[in-house]
């Protein structure tokens, strides 16, 4: 199924989601990747109040390259998320309900998702250059001296996404390939 | 005595850098427009068409096709004939620098490995120099994202596991891989040598052109069979599920040791990049 959302998202808009769903996303995402995740779950122990609004907020794990002059981004797409696994759930219990990466996640992560109504999308690794266009808007939010890693908000059109694990725990990345390896010995391919 | 100087050394890696970002070379091209072609699983299907509509947006656009445009790793064959008038490693270095600077590349690389601190200018490369007959030099650069080389591994194998256990080892690894390393993915195999070596063999199987086959008919064999091995995972690309989970996989080899069986697997992405310059 497909849908055409617009951020901030809401948890009655993220139980709609299905793992394997397809999805348009608009509005305002935030990027941070390694470092700012360790920034701000730093920020958080030392009791500080945080340098952006994580409320109903998407996170997209990416590090773009330099704009050129005259454009908004470079090329952006997502990085492996299973490096922010040991923050993601924290920032889910501050308010995150939408995560953007790439590749598998840790049991704890999967917890915190279905315990705060979350979703965890993919945006397909590696294709930069078709998620740059999809961006109309950069601006850095924090964190300027990390360069890539700096946290940005990003507004974005039309950003394609799959829905990986979905708010009551399904996975893609186990059911996919089980799903696909059935339906080849059901028919010996029959797809 | 043919004598090259260290700034057209420079000149040629930052052009080599901005190149190999941008476009792919044919054999992996090809490889993913056959992998679209054939794949009967929509999400795969999908996923690939993504994949490929990127890698012309990234030509037509001159962006990076992918933000994690890499560590530097550059490999040099200098013709014994060779004067290379100034610093060669330097000269390497400023031209990542200049690459990196002028193609509005990512700068990935931090100065120290446990203290951090991105390094501003994607330097220090990773430089591997051998030395050959002639009077030429040949550079070639291999930007390496880290989403794929963060799932590689070695393993020093006991000889009793033979065959099979050099197999298992491979299939393992890339099943263990899963979606992390943007597949459809390249596999580098280096087996034997020294701990070092073959990790340096697996490296550079990844040069070697995804349709191409080992001269042994032994390993060519065990590289169809691995290949066949790996895609029946049905990890699928992006690990969605699906018919192509490896492009191709590449096996090197050295002599070794009585008591050791070494093999390295290096993993790569569908964005596996190397572009090749003759001085």
């Amino acid at each position: 199924m497909q849908h055409r959302l617009t951020t901030p998202l809401t948890s009655e808009q993220t139980k709609q989601l299905k793992s394997g769903d397809t999805v348009l996303l608009s509005g305002v995402i935030y990027t941070a990747r390694d470092a700012a995740h360790k920034r701000l779950c730093e920020a958080l122990e030392r009791g500080e109040s945080l340098p952006l609004n994580l409320q109903n907020a998407v996170i997209y794990y990416a590090g773009p390259t330099p704009a050129r002059p005259g454009e908004v981004i470079g090329s952006c797409g997502p990085t492996t998320s299973g490096r922010m696994d040991a923050y993601a759930p924290t920032l889910m219990h501050q308010g995150v309900i939408g995560m953007i990466g790439k590749g598998a996640r840790n049991a704890e992560v999967v917890k915190a998702i279905k315990a705060c109504g979350a979703v965890y999308f993919a945006a397909i690794g590696g294709a930069g250059a078709v998620m740059a266009s999809c961006v109309k808007e950069a601006e850095v939010v924090c964190y300027d001296d990390l360069g890539s890693e700096a946290v940005r908000r990003l507004v974005v059109e039309n950003m394609p996404l799959t829905v990986i694990i979905d708010s009551e725990g399904r996975n893609l990345y186990t059911d996919g390939p089980a799903q696909y390896l059935a339906a080849c010995t059901e028919e010996e391919t029959g797809l | 005595m043919r004598t090259i100087s260290a700034h057209e050394i420079t000149d040629a890696v930052a052009r080599l850098c901005i190149e190999a970002n941008r476009t792919l070379s044919p054999d992996m091209t090809n490889a993913l427009a056959n992998a679209k072609a054939s794949e009967p699983w929509p999400v795969a299907k999908a996923a690939l068409d993504t994949i490929c509509e990127n890698l012309t947006v990234a030509e037509q656009t001159g962006l990076p096709i992918c933000q994690d445009t890499g560590m530097a790793v550059v490999f040099a064959d200098i013709g014994q004939e060779v004067f290379i008038d100034g610093n060669f490693e330097q000269a390497v270095h400023d031209g990542v620098a200049k690459g990196y600077t002028e193609g509005f590349l990512r700068k990935s690389v931090v100065a120290d490995p446990i203290r951090r601190g991105n390094t501003g200018d994607n330097t220090p490369a990773v430089i591997h120099t051998r030395l050959v007959p002639g009077d030429r030099l040949r550079l070639t650069v291999a930007p390496k994202g880290f989403g794929s080389e963060n799932m590689s591994r070695i393993a020093m194998l006991k000889p009793a596991q033979g065959k099979e256990g050099v197999m298992d080892f491979i299939v393992e690894t890339v099943r263990l891989a899963g979606p992390n390393p943007c597949p459809p993915i390249v596999v580098g195999v280096g087996i034997g040598g020294t701990f070092e070596l073959c990790a340096m063999l697996a490296k550079r199987a990844l040069l070697r052109g995804v349709d191409t086959r080992h001269p042994d008919p032994y390993y060519a064999e065990m590289e169809q069979t691995l290949l066949a091995r790996i895609n029946a995972l049905g990890i699928g690309a992006q690990g969605f599920g699906g018919k192509t989970t490896a492009l191709g996989l590449q096996i090197e080899t050295y002599p070794t040791h009585i008591a050791g069986m070494p093999v390295a697997v290096n993993i790569s992405c569908h964005v596996t990049r190397h572009k090749e310059a003759v001085l």
